[in-house]
């Protein structure tokens, strides 16, 4: 089986069913325009290689692993996106598709070429977040700014303090964004290994209150997003 | 008068500076339960033992390295006007982060007192404090308070002039970063002997390896090759460090506040959960905070309309029940202008002013307006501001001037100006008077809420139109979530007093005059005169009575005058029987949106300048005009 073809499946689970939850054989198969019972099949495959958990009658969730690779997968799609409109100007309703096909020749040293050509890109021109790279770094401005050290992997995933579940501890492990809200962030306490906990989340995507040092901070969630922390 | 010390007052976000500055100079600033209400420093003096010492409260600041407006007022006070003493306010349940801030001080070399407040709190969550050790360790005296009720007010002022008069003898205590760092310190020192900004040395080249643009822009002028050798010594210590100098130093500096805190405070978990946390899950939750806010804010519209339109009448009652009933030139005078006049004003300051300030004076000491913030992020995206423009948006309700002022907690110009142009057109509580006055009192209470309706929707449209115009996104809340605390009755009376008495004071006079010009103005047909000039706008457009024309313009000067003269212009105290329900809700929507009040445009023209408060007033007007005269229309094909 192509490698493209489990990596498009890897990517449609991750859209219907995200990290924790579980997509329906019907859902996927509506999704990738492809028969049910080949859909099943591929499942079995992706199953023996450890990606996803799969049962007939309950359907697919990702497992650490498949999450690991669909979130890169997303990563290089979105980020061929952001190449496509913003340095080769071609419209937002071609790019999606383009970067469809590109996004599996793409090695990950490539992928971290075009991270710091396009300076550390946050979101695809279509809103979505980029997931975060797994270079061993603090925040983006350390990696834009040395062009000629290759940095080494991260031995542990980080995730966004927004996964987070309700009274999870963390530590902080990545900051990306400007300047401003970098300092300012750090100046109210969270600066990177300090601990860190998930109060409560507003609704529709609003503010997160979190605890650090003692007190509690309301976060904006476009800010939020852009903070990674590491499960303790 | 001659000064003998200036003090300072300093600290983070609602720690209690503006308390301990009201308890020693007895003035009435601002105080409640919420980050962000001073953004303009306050001076007081205090005369202690025979000596003059000015008091200055600053706003809140975290952090040296500013973020927003209000904490470069402090920044720049500490640092450039040289205050004898500063009394960094400290919050005792939150030592590390403010110890933060603390250690920069010290950093500066400024001259410093601790007040270690809120000791009653921390001592609640099971936090105690050495003392003593807190001040071996940060080498400046140390004194514990409680600021709402002045315990240990007076040690500060105490420690404050043994600290003047040792001062020369007192060894500076600094923070030392790790080799890597100090060794360029030092390096950039020298480079900088011989440049005078005005900062102290150390500070102004720890600051310039942070990058802080303010530093930078003000050395950069004169000596750009300072900043390329600044440049390339916070490279080498990012180099090191593999993060940006700046977030290096910080951390360091955290480490050092970790540290003393770790030798400090002991502390004792207490395991179940209070009352507070409890009404913070509630009022912060996904559906019950939504729904109670919704209460809360109905119920007090609710509560004022009836409240208010049951007190007027009351009174007007009792003072028609002794009205002599004498006509003739001066007893109208006296009577219809001075007398209707007088208990007219009364009864908008005691029904609607007065209990609003005392309602809004709990919002604030019990700390909900952050919750109000916190719910109110994830709609305010949608007009391209977050949260905490709820916060002036909200004190607007009381009066639109220190809604403007206090708009400078938004951290851009962008954010800023369109926060002020909104709250110019929340309801003041000189509108609601109007509103509930007028349309609650004699049209019914649905129809005033419907107006308010209107007047969010207008809100909203309004940003939504701003936000289009203005380019540039908002850079998203982050806010200090200060916990619950039962509001104290002493300081929600004496703030609803402070908030109240320039009312009496300007006001009521005000309006009285205005009174008795407007009833000789009657009686000399003089008010036709100008009614009829403005008729096109009020009686053809609008469909008004001639009389509201005049209004109109002593409506700028102060709006709630509007309902006062309202009597007076229509020569009867019972306005049924002079205007419609229709043209009661239209004369309601016009007032509630056609031009900021005097006093509110002064605060534009300081905060936003000519050109924008020009336009926001036109703009207003042009609008209140329009949506008055299709009001009129759409009203009146079913009313």
């Amino acid at each position: 089986m192509p490698k493209e073809h489990i990596e498009e499946y890897l990517e449609a689970i991750y859209d219907i069913a995200g990290r924790e939850g579980t997509a329906k054989t019907t859902e996927i198969a509506e999704r990738l325009k492809n028969a049910p019972a080949s859909v099943t099949e591929v499942f079995q495959r992706m199953k023996q290689k450890g990606l996803v958990r799969y049962e007939s009658h309950k359907g697919v969730s990702l497992t650490a692993k498949g999450y690991k690779a669909a979130t890169k997968m997303k990563r290089k799609h979105r980020l061929l996106e952001v190449f496509l409109n913003k340095m080769l100007h071609l419209p937002h309703e071609k790019i999606h598709e383009q970067a469809c096909k590109m996004e599996h020749v793409l090695t990950d040293e490539t992928e971290i070429a075009l991270c710091k050509t396009l300076k550390g890109p946050t979101e695809c021109p279509h809103g979505s977040p980029i997931p975060p790279c797994d270079l061993e770094v603090k925040n983006c401005q350390e990696c834009l700014s040395e062009q000629n050290v290759m940095l080494e992997k991260r031995d542990k995933d980080i995730i966004a303090i927004t996964s987070l579940k309700l009274d999870e501890k963390a530590k902080i492990a990545f900051v990306r964004g400007g300047g401003g809200v970098m300092q300012r962030l750090c100046d109210l306490g969270l600066t990177n290994g300090t601990e860190v906990s998930l109060v409560r989340t507003a609704p529709l995507h609003g503010p997160i209150e979190i605890c650090v040092r003692g007190c509690k901070l309301v976060i904006g969630r476009g800010i939020a997003e852009k903070i990674f922390v590491q499960k303790t | 008068m001659k000064v003998d010390l200036v003090v300072a007052l300093a600290g983070n976000a609602n720690v209690g500076k503006s308390s301990i500055f009201n308890q020693l100079t007895g003035l009435g600033q601002i105080v409640g339960n919420w980050p962000g209400k001073t953004v303009e420093k306050a001076e007081g003096v205090l005369l202690h033992h025979g000596k003059h010492i000015k008091i200055i409260d600053l706003p809140g600041i975290y952090s040296l390295s500013t973020y927003s407006q209000e904490e470069i007022v402090s920044r720049e006070y500490i640092a450039l006007e040289h205050p004898d003493v500063v009394v960094n306010v400290v919050d005792a349940t939150a030592l590390e982060r403010n110890l933060f801030f603390t250690l920069q001080l010290l950093e500066m070399g400024t001259p410093l007192v601790i007040a270690l407040n809120l000791v009653d709190v921390a001592k609640k969550k099971g936090i105690t404090i050495n003392e003593e050790k807190l001040q071996k360790l940060l080498n400046a005296p140390v004194v514990p308070t409680i600021a709402t009720k002045g315990i240990g007010v007076h040690e500060i002022v105490d420690a404050v002039i043994e600290q003047t008069t040792k001062r020369s003898s007192a060894t500076k205590s600094t923070i030392r970063y790790g080799p890597e760092i100090e060794t360029r310190i030092e390096k950039l020192e020298r480079v900088l002997t011989g440049v005078n900004i005005g900062y102290p040395l150390r500070w102004t080249a720890i600051k310039l390896l942070e990058g802080d643009s303010e530093i930078v822009n003000k050395v950069g002028e004169k000596h750009s090759d300072v900043i390329v050798a600044a440049n390339i010594l916070a490279g080498e210590i990012s180099q090191i460090h593999k993060e940006p100098c700046s977030t290096v130093i910080a951390s360091e500096r955290y480490a050092v506040a970790a540290r003393i805190v770790k030798e400090v405070q002991t502390f004792k978990e207490s395991e179940k959960s209070s009352m507070g946390e409890r009404l913070e899950s509630l009022s912060m939750h996904s559906v019950w905070g939504y729904a109670l806010m919704f209460t809360i804010m109905l119920s007090i519209l609710m509560f004022m309309s009836l409240f208010g339109g049951w007190l007027s009448e009351t009174l007007r009652n009792l003072f028609e029940s002794v009205n002599p009933h004498i006509t003739g030139l001066w007893p109208d005078l006296a009577w219809n202008g001075g007398i209707v006049g007088f208990y007219a004003t009364l009864s908008v300051a005691l029904g609607f002013i007065l209990p609003f300030y005392l309602i809004l004076g709990v919002l604030e000491d019990s700390g909900y307006l952050p919750k109000i913030a916190y719910l109110m992020d994830r709609p305010c995206h949608t007009i391209g501001l977050h949260g905490k423009a709820c916060i002036p948006l909200l004190l607007g309700f009381g009066c639109n001037v220190p809604a403007c002022v206090g708009c400078r907690i938004m951290e851009t110009k962008r954010d800023r100006l369109i926060t002020v142009f909104l709250s110019t057109m929340v309801p003041c509580s000189a509108r609601t008077v109007v509103i509930l006055g007028l349309v609650g009192a004699y049209v019914g209470v649905q129809w005033a809420i419907a107006l308010y309706v209107v007047d969010f929707m207008l809100i909203f449209v309004i940003g939504k139109i701003l936000n289009r115009l203005l380019p540039g996104v908002s850079v998203g809340i982050i806010m200090e979530m200060p916990p619950y605390r039962l509001p104290s009755g002493k300081v929600v009376a004496k703030q609803a007093w402070n908030r109240f008495k320039p009312f009496l004071i300007t006001a009521l006079p005000l309006i009285i005059i205005g009174s008795i010009v407007v009833e000789a103005m009657r009686i000399t047909n003089v008010l036709s005169l100008v009614s009829t000039g403005l008729s096109p706008v009020t009686v053809v457009w609008l469909g008004l009575p001639a009389f509201t024309g005049f209004l109109f313009i002593f409506g700028v000067i102060r709006k709630e005058a509007a309902l006062v003269l309202l009597t007076t212009a229509a020569g009867t105290s019972d306005i049924r029987a002079v205007m419609s329900p229709v043209q009661m809700i239209v004369f309601a929507l016009v007032i509630m949106i056609y031009v900021p009040c005097v006093a509110t445009i002064a605060a534009l023209i300081r905060e936003t300048g000519w050109k924008n408060a020009a336009l926001i007033s036109l703009s207003e007007i042009g609008l209140a005009v329009l949506l008055g005269g299709i009001a009129f229309r759409l009203l009146s094909l079913f009313m």
